[in-house]
């Protein structure tokens, strides 16, 4: 009988050589080639094979740690990586069908950089262009740039007073930055560009449009110098864990990855977020919910335990994470996602803990289980990243109807 | 006398938003769709060039308080651009400008080095400064500087790049799964720089980029400029085209490297040049006749004249005489943020000048700014091109140049196939690549990382 629900969406969570902090030293890795166009292009060709509807790549604004206010001096973990953004470029004409998020860091950089470079990331891959915003709390990155102060934030108690109102900021700047990305994006409508020999104009500039956006934290005048990107918005996600990210998810992003725990989990947050909608008065398209999951795939439960319990030993110390950790064969992550998907997941965004290992589980195993099971597309279909997502090309914001 | 044949560098500039692009022409193409770029490169790979050279503007340009139309409007996000371009090009080099006013040490380090690493050493930045506050409208920190200042903080910019860039030696991952180590050293990276416009201190992301640095483009022109040239950069992005000027400006300018510990040959002089070609050199005069009249028309000639009077001139008949009202001499209106309008700094006497001049030659104001902004330095048969080039850089005029095309994105191709094969039988230009970076096609060698004390890096 075919599924009637709604297309199941997969994505793939990529960082260095998988999340697993031992991963490099599995026996398929490429520690060694981690900074190489070539290393991301032969991920991103298997996440493609499985016909994953994007990937996200993995950045942060300092040196990967496992203490939150800096370094953490460990020599036996991946440190150093590329810019996530260049990296995305890098790959876009190598692929040609999935989605490209980037992540990046909206504290401490400029919205009308970041706006021209994502749209100009969705012309140099044809409409599969996104983002992920994630904002900064880390000193160490404050101090990169120089030019705040880092607000008092007490990474053991983020309920406390001074805490609380620092998040808020963040997050209230992030939406800011967002509508910003957004405003500019629309700045210019789609056929402004003309090209009127007969007038001498290139452009007609009634379609072009000053955004005048003033905020806390910035203002912004616009247009953007990048005409409007073929997808008209490209996507943006963040990672939300708590009530200010749910919020800003709510208020600003197509996609929320999110890390339920449970059913009754994944349940309870879609609720918290249906209701930030609600709050927030978004109207049109909701956004989509995606739980996050690190995933140990193997043909069965004992060797995908046996090599999670080989990488623990390796790496010192049990793997811990904010999602929840899958550990198990392609056909029982099948039914995880059959079971969970049902409180109105959108779909999974699973991080490989090995890479290529982990992601080629996916691609090969547990792609063709779902299809099996009519869970899952045999083909992608549709031009953009947007299309697939289900959502509509919207007009510009400014165009006059 | 028989000093070996010099070899000339060739980059080529992927057509701006200016009035030298001619959009109007049946072959022009987008200027922003991706399929232009990789068009644009591969021509230039083809033809060995040293590098592809992308411009930046922050802003859309102005006039009269609108967004200028008459010229090419719009374009992609540089970085963007170039990482895309290293997938389909292999040896070609991948320049462009980053302006240091409008950005964070941290963010640009880490972007050149990302994209040396993902082009393989092929990245160059030109770095500019222009710190108006028309473009700072749409930046968090907007704002304005005086000249002297501009200079001294894309000095400490650069400086403080250059730290990043170094703060990794190059030996640091050891990536040994066997005793698993990933890392030789704890805390890579460590870095502290801190001077009159930046305080920066923390631990770098990027690996040390396979060319250590990318290569470094200046472009200005003051004396100043000249000295931060000397000083640090690997190549200028010149004006000067001309045989006297061009010799002038580069005697100037390498007499200053031995004041920094540096040879002639550690900066290229690269003036930016148009061309036109023909079958004949009378033929080709005839078309780059027609190109200028393509890219001043009457409606051109006429904003022009409004950058000088600094007043809305739209009343006048470009075909007609010059105006015989003086220029407004008043806080610059008409065109913020237009580097074109610094150039004139007194308004009256370019008026005065233009005015003799369109006497003399009883010339309408068309036909005056037709000849005034005039700048095809080369015009005439392949062979006269190719032996024009030739004699300019053996003279030392320049080094090379960044060729600029008027049409996009095909408007190099015709360069590639006629003139590129008769400098390479003058054995004057390469004809296969040799290196694989570009600092190797421009003869540079790869910098040491400084030996900086770092206190309490840890």
């Amino acid at each position: 009988m075919p599924d009637q629900s709604p297309p199941l969406h997969l994505a793939a969570a990529l960082d260095g050589a998988g999340w697993h902090p031992a991963a490099w030293r599995e026996p398929d890795a490429r520690p060694a080639r981690l900074l190489t166009a070539a290393y991301w292009a032969d991920l991103v060709a298997e996440a493609e094979r499985g016909m994953l509807d994007l990937v996200t790549i993995e950045d942060s604004l300092s040196l990967q740690s496992e203490v939150f206010d800096g370094p953490d001096g460990r020599v036996d973990r991946v440190r150093g990586r590329l810019d996530a953004l260049l990296i995305a470029a890098r790959i876009a004409p190598l692929s040609s069908h999935i989605g490209l998020l980037p992540i990046a860091v909206v504290t401490h950089t400029e919205p009308f950089h970041l706006s021209k470079a994502i749209a100009t990331l969705d012309y140099v891959s044809g409409g599969r262009a996104g983002v992920q915003v994630r904002v900064s709390g880390r000193r160490d990155e404050w101090a990169h740039f120089g030019r705040r102060v880092p607000p008092e934030m007490h990474p053991d108690n983020l309920d406390e007073p001074a805490s609380r109102l620092a998040i808020t900021d963040r997050f209230d700047e992030a939406a800011d930055y967002v509508e910003v990305l957004r405003r500019l994006w629309d700045s210019w409508e789609d056929d402004a560009e003309i090209r009127d020999a007969a007038t001498g104009r290139f452009i007609d500039r009634d379609r072009l449009h000053y955004i005048d956006f003033t905020g806390r934290w910035f203002s912004v005048r616009g247009p953007s110098i990048t005409p409007r990107p073929p997808q008209g918005q490209p996507i943006v996600a963040a990672l939300a864990h708590r009530a200010e990210p749910y919020r800003l998810a709510a208020r600003a992003a197509d996609i929320a990855f999110v890390t339920p725990h449970s059913v009754a989990d994944a349940r309870w947050i879609i609720d918290e977020i249906r209701r930030a909608e609600a709050d927030a008065g978004r109207g049109g398209e909701p956004v989509r919910v995606v739980a996050d999951l690190v995933v140990f795939l193997d043909e069965t439960t004992t060797a995908a335990q046996d090599r999670k319990d080989r990488l623990d030993e390796l790496a010192g110390a049990g793997y811990a994470s904010d999602a929840a950790i899958f550990t198990g064969t392609p056909a029982q992550l099948a039914d995880l996602i059959g079971d969970w998907r049902a409180v109105g997941l959108a779909g999974f965004r699973l991080r490989p803990a090995v890479l290529p290992h982990d992601l080629a589980q996916i691609t090969r195993g547990l792609v063709p289980e779902l299809q099996r099971r009519g869970a899952f597309r045999s083909a992608y279909h549709g031009d953009t990243l947007r299309t697939r997502l289900g959502l509509p090309r919207p007009a510009s914001r400014y165009a006059s109807v | 006398m028989s000093r070996p044949l010099k070899q000339i560098h060739l980059a080529a500039h992927f057509p701006g938003v200016n009035n030298t692009t001619v959009w109007s022409d049946p072959r022009a193409g987008s200027h922003i769709e991706f399929a232009s770029f990789v068009h644009f490169a591969r021509t230039a790979e083809r033809a060995k060039f040293d590098f592809l050279f992308l411009a930046e503007g922050l802003r859309l340009r102005e006039q009269n308080g609108l967004i200028y139309d008459l010229d090419v409007v719009g374009r992609p996000d540089t970085f963007t651009v170039l990482a895309a371009l290293a997938a389909v090009t292999d040896r070609l080099g991948l320049a462009g400008t980053i302006n240091s006013t409008f950005n964070e040490p941290y963010e640009v380090a880490r972007q050149f080095a990302s994209l040396d690493h993902l082009s393989a050493g092929r990245s160059a930045w030109n770095v500019v400064t222009s710190w108006d506050a028309f473009t700072g409208e749409n930046f968090r920190r907007g704002g304005y500087l005086p000249q002297h200042e501009r200079y001294l903080r894309a000095r400490n910019f650069l400086e403080a790049a250059w730290t990043l860039f170094d703060s990794w030696r190059g030996d640091e991952i050891l990536a040994d799964k066997e005793s698993g180590a990933f890392l030789r050293d704890p805390y890579p990276g460590a870095f502290r720089h801190r001077d009159a416009h930046f305080d920066i201190a923390g631990h770098f992301t990027v690996p040390r980029a396979p060319q250590g640095r990318p290569v470094i483009f200046q472009a200005g022109d003051s004396e100043e400029g000249r000295e931060f040239a000397a000083s640090s950069a690997d190549a200028i992005f010149s004006r000067h085209g001309t045989l006297a000027e061009g010799r002038t400006f580069y005697a100037d300018v390498k007499r200053r490297l031995p004041g920094y510990g540096r040879r002639p040959e550690d900066l290229l002089i690269l003036p930016a040049a148009t061309f036109v070609l023909g079958d004949t050199d009378e033929q080709a005069r005839e078309v780059a006749h027609e190109v200028r009249r393509q890219q001043v028309s009457g409606q051109t000639a006429i904003r022009f004249l409004e950058q000088v009077w600094n007043r809305d001139l739209s009343g006048y008949d470009p075909d007609g005489p010059l105006p015989d009202i003086d220029p407004d001499l008043g806080e610059h209106t008409v065109a913020r943020g237009r580097a074109s309008v610094r150039m004139h700094r007194d308004p009256q006497a370019t008026a005065r000048e233009w005015r003799e001049r369109a006497a003399a030659g009883e010339l309408s104001i068309r036909e005056l700014i037709i000849e005034i902004t005039g700048r095809q330095n080369f015009v005439g048969s392949p062979a006269t091109v190719a032996a024009a080039i030739n004699d300019l850089v053996q003279a030392d005029a320049s080094d090379g140049f960044i060729l600029v095309p008027h049409i996009t994105p095909g408007g190099l191709e015709e360069f590639a196939d006629t003139v590129v094969p008769l400098l390479q039988e003058r054995g004057v230009f390469r004809s296969e690549y040799q290196g694989t970076t570009l600092r190797e096609h421009l003869g540079l060698g790869r910098p040491q990382p400084l030996q900086r004390e770092l206190q309490g890096a840890s």
